[in-house]
């Protein structure tokens, strides 16, 4: 990946006046490499860098940010206008935002797409926004000088105006625009003092709440197109299967119903309301063609993995030094095999588009993560050109890495290309659970072994699992090879922050057929699992704290130790706990962020886990929104913590067993710990705050189980039963 | 044709009397405010008041709403001023923001029983309202400050 710096002299700016006089500001930002190492397509810069605004002043001196990014809850609408308003010196109160179109322009370069996953918009954006707003603010200030003939240097801009304090003069933004749209922006503009930032590093409040209180909030699900029928869609209950006859007599005669179309890997339904959908669908008469899936279980997905682990040779993700080597010098050898379950993504919105294909284009409406991926697939599947697709994105109830998926943006197109007109399909939760692209099941075969000093001597990790790109990457017209490494299998697994001399991350890919996804920290959100528990049972192997221990294999000024030690200090690590109870402590990076949790934790007799209190340090470099990292960081808590303590999708004969939240639960209020978050002071360039906080609360939760109860959980969910007291 | 009132106002909708009143309030009403979330009343997005007290819409058929009061988030305040909604705005309490008309109509639902609730009130209360984004904690905050605010 480039650094932010690197990326930032890459970019540059144009600026335009259009009717109404308002100034237009397009960046044209760079593309990063990673486009092609992650993703597997080039992205290459707009040739005509059409004049896609980023940033758009109007004459009353209102600021708006044109933000390409997707707000799905990481607060995104509020973080990038702030380090606009900073840089450019306007006042909070007349910063807005617009959600931005489907454009080359608006690519994120440290995603290589115009996308947000990967906990990239700040990351990614900080430098070029910072960069253009202090060009503009230059350009406005190069303006007024001019009107007034004084050196520029003698004036400054300040909440929405331009001063020259000498003569008392001041001029409002919205008067200059004309003027400075002619001047040269600098290629060097000279960047605010970070002591002098009013908004970037403070808690400012966030501009989409008050939509969010009261009900006007507009999110995929509540768009409404003029002559809009509404649709369902029954799917194969086995993975993969396809409609084999249908007999919709009696949905078609279902009062409201418009169309029943075969899609082949479903039957929609379409009517004059949705709940009409809905009863047309019940009265669908469908037999399906299963296909192959119909024979796989959870219990031979097992024990394939088991299997391959034990036979396949896989591929190198890792090596140092030499492990049979490192094994030869062990006075004591540990093995263990730890198991993480397929994960659905469970947004609380269920997954829902609107599209209006037409013969000539296509309007799409809905909560996505990648706009270009979405307007290239609406185009091949409504067979329109690319360019007369227009993409409007909603807020996301919810994203998680399962709105980066163009399944549901296929079936709207396709139902609306039948009807002729704009069409909604909504998904049922029952639909959503059992047709989502999980996270990844994976098996870790682990050894370890110390010398008789408790030093590691050899660190050996098989990582089991299926291939995200290998279904994922499709969509980018990537193709996974054979020998070719996915690293969102085993991130987090390979790339250790402890000194261990003979090391080795073997990545064994089997394909299950299971669709596989990205899911909120993707590999990390099981590989600190694994890892993390690991390491403490080489602690307790080495008769060490695991505290201690892990201090003892980082560099003691690394970033990792860091969060380590802060987030022992806060809860009070080592001090007595009650019987029955217990702390535990884990850390992980991911996503360019450090995050350390401790988790105290009552176990019951009866084996029922109770969180009590989870102490949070995250290092996660220079911060724009404290309190969105906060609440980031509270909130990650809650979803790692969902899946350690209840969540497992399961197949039988290639179905999905879970449908809805009674058998695919969700942390409550009544079970939520006191989570207190402590931000590491820094200066590193600034790190993603969406997912980093969800790989280290399983295996702190876990770790705390082992200190409470003596019993080590190796395979999630956590299961009371296995804790009971004899 | 069934006549119904929601938020003090008077809707006629033809409408299946069985149809659930989410769908009603959303698709017809225009009233989308209310959310669906599982459509079997486990989650709470979906919570409106039928006179004054919470219900889950999602399964509520609009037959058993004639003659009582429905109000949705949009009818909880004229402008946003309900002491939950400056207390939520104030905590910043939503991530994505799906779940929060449920929540607080499920807080309104609460403050009107119970205007000093304990840790426990609010957890009884609460505990139907998935929040997928786990903000929890603020909401918790955000209906103290609500009840310290003389908030109903």
């Amino acid at each position: 990946m480039k650094s932010n710096n690197e990326l930032d002299r890459r970019s540059f700016l144009k600026a335009s006046i259009v009717a109404g006089g308002a100034l237009l500001v397009g960046i044209n930002l760079p593309m990063a490499s990673r486009a092609e190492d992650r993703f597997g397509f080039s992205a290459e810069p707009d040739a005509d860098f059409s004049p896609n605004a980023f940033i758009k002043i109007t004459t009353n001196g209102k600021v708006t940010v044109v933000v390409g990014q997707s707000e799905m809850g990481q607060g995104v609408l509020t973080s990038l206008p702030m380090i606009v308003a900073d840089e450019l010196e306007v006042d909070w109160a007349n910063v807005g935002y617009e959600q931005a179109p489907a454009n080359k322009a608006f690519i994120n370069p440290v995603m290589g797409m115009q996308g947000t996953g990967g906990s990239s918009s700040v990351r990614g954006l900080f430098n070029p926004l910072r960069k253009a707003s202090a060009q503009v603010r230059e350009m406005l200030i190069g303006a007024a000088a001019a009107s007034w003939g004084v050196a520029a240097d003698t004036c400054k801009a300040e909440n929405g105006k331009i001063l020259h304090s000498a003569s008392n003069k001041s001029v409002p933004y919205g008067e200059l625009l004309a003027a400075a749209a002619k001047i040269t922006p600098s290629d060097n503009p000279t960047l605010k003092d970070a002591k002098d930032f009013k908004y970037i590093g403070k808690a400012v409040k966030r501009l989409d709440t008050p939509a969010k209180v009261d009900g006007t909030a507009v999110f995929g699900i509540d768009v409404k197109v003029p002559g809009m029928l509404y649709a369902t869609i029954l799917r194969s209950p086995v993975i993969g299967g396809k409609v084999k006859s249908v007999d919709d007599s009696a949905a078609k005669a279902t009062k409201g119903v418009v169309k029943v179309v075969d899609l082949g890997y479903g039957v929609g339904v379409i009517a004059d309301s949705y709940w009409n959908a809905r009863k047309g669908r019940t009265a669908l008469k469908v037999t399906w063609d299963d296909g192959p899936m119909a024979n796989v279980s959870s219990e031979t997905i097992y024990k394939s993995f088991a299997d391959a682990a034990d036979n396949k040779k896989g591929l190198e993700a890792k090596k140092i030094g030499d492990v049979a080597a490192g094994k030869s010098k062990a006075a004591k050898t540990i093995d263990a095999v730890y198991w993480a379950p397929f994960l659905a993504h469970a947004t609380m919105e269920p997954i829902n588009f609107t599209a209006d294909v037409r013969s000539d284009g296509a309007e799409v409406w809905g909560g996505v993560q990648a706009q270009m991926l979405v307007q290239a697939t609406v185009a091949k599947t409504a067979g329109v050109p690319v360019d007369k697709v227009k993409v409007n994105t909603t807020l996301l109830g919810g994203g998680f890495g399962r709105r980066f998926e163009m399944d549901y943006v296929i079936d709207a197109t396709l139902l609306s290309k039948a009807a002729g007109k704009p069409v909604k399909v909504v998904w049922t939760r029952e639909d959503d659970t059992q047709n989502d692209m999980y996270r990844p099941a994976t098996y870790n075969k682990m050894s370890a072994g110390i010398d008789a000093g408790g030093k590691p001597v050899f660190w050996h990790h098989r990582v089991v699992n299926d291939a995200i790109m290998a279904r994922a990457g499709k969509a980018f017209g990537f193709t996974l090879k054979d020998d070719q490494l996915d690293s969102s299998s085993f991130e987090g697994a390979n790339e250790l922050p402890y000194n261990f001399t003979n090391f080795q991350c073997d990545w064994v890919r089997v394909d299950t057929g299971v669709p596989v996804g990205f899911w909120r920290s993707v590999g990390s959100s099981h590989t600190a699992f694994s890892v993390e528990c690991f390491m403490d049972e080489l602690a307790a192997a080495a008769g060490k704290d695991p505290l201690e221990f892990r201090l003892s294999l980082l560099e003691p000024n690394s970033r990792h130790a860091g969060v380590l030690k802060l987030a022992a200090e806060k809860a009070g690590w080592g001090k007595k706990m009650p019987a029955g109870s217990g702390q535990g402590i884990a850390v992980a990076e991911s996503f360019g962020s450090y995050v350390a949790h401790v988790a105290d934790v009552t176990v019951g007799a009866d084996g029922k886990v109770n969180v009590d209190r989870v102490v949070v340090a995250t290092d996660c470099g220079q911060v724009v929104n404290p309190d969105t990292v906060v609440a980031q960081m509270e909130g990650s808590v809650v979803f790692g913590l969902t899946a350690a303590l209840y969540g497992e999708i399961t197949i039988k004969d290639g179905k999905v067993v879970q449908k809805n939240f009674p058998d695919y639960k969700m942390v409550r209020m009544n079970e939520m710990p006191k989570v207190e978050v402590f931000l590491l002071p820094s200066k590193e360039n600034h790190g993603g705050v969406g997912e980093p906080g969800t790989p280290p609360i399983a295996p702190a939760v876990v770790n705390a189980i082992f200190a409470a109860t003596g019993k080590r959980v190796r395979s999630l969910p956590i299961r009371p039963g296995d804790l009971k007291k004899a | 044709m069934t006549k119904i009132s929601v938020n003090n106002k008077q809707y006629e909708t033809y409408a299946d009397p069985s149809t659930p009143m989410l769908w009603v309030l959303r698709d017809e009403l225009g009233l989308t405010g209310t959310k669906f979330g599982c459509g079997i009343a486990q989650c709470g997005a979906c919570t409106v008041h039928v006179d004054g007290s919470p219900r889950r819409s999602c399964i509520t058929p609009l037959s058993s709403v004639v003659g009582k009061e429905v109000t949705t988030i949009e009818g909880l305040s004229p402008d946003s001023s309900h002491p939950l909604q400056k207390a939520w705005i104030a905590e910043d309490a939503p991530q994505c923001g799906y779940c929060q008309s449920g929540q607080i109509m499920a807080a309104a639902g609460l403050l009107k029983q119970k205007p000093k609730p304990t840790d426990a009130d609010i957890d009884a209360a609460m505990s139907g309202i998935i929040c997928r984004c786990g903000t929890y904690s603020r909401i918790r905050e955000a209906i103290k400050q609500a009840a310290a605010n003389g908030g109903k």
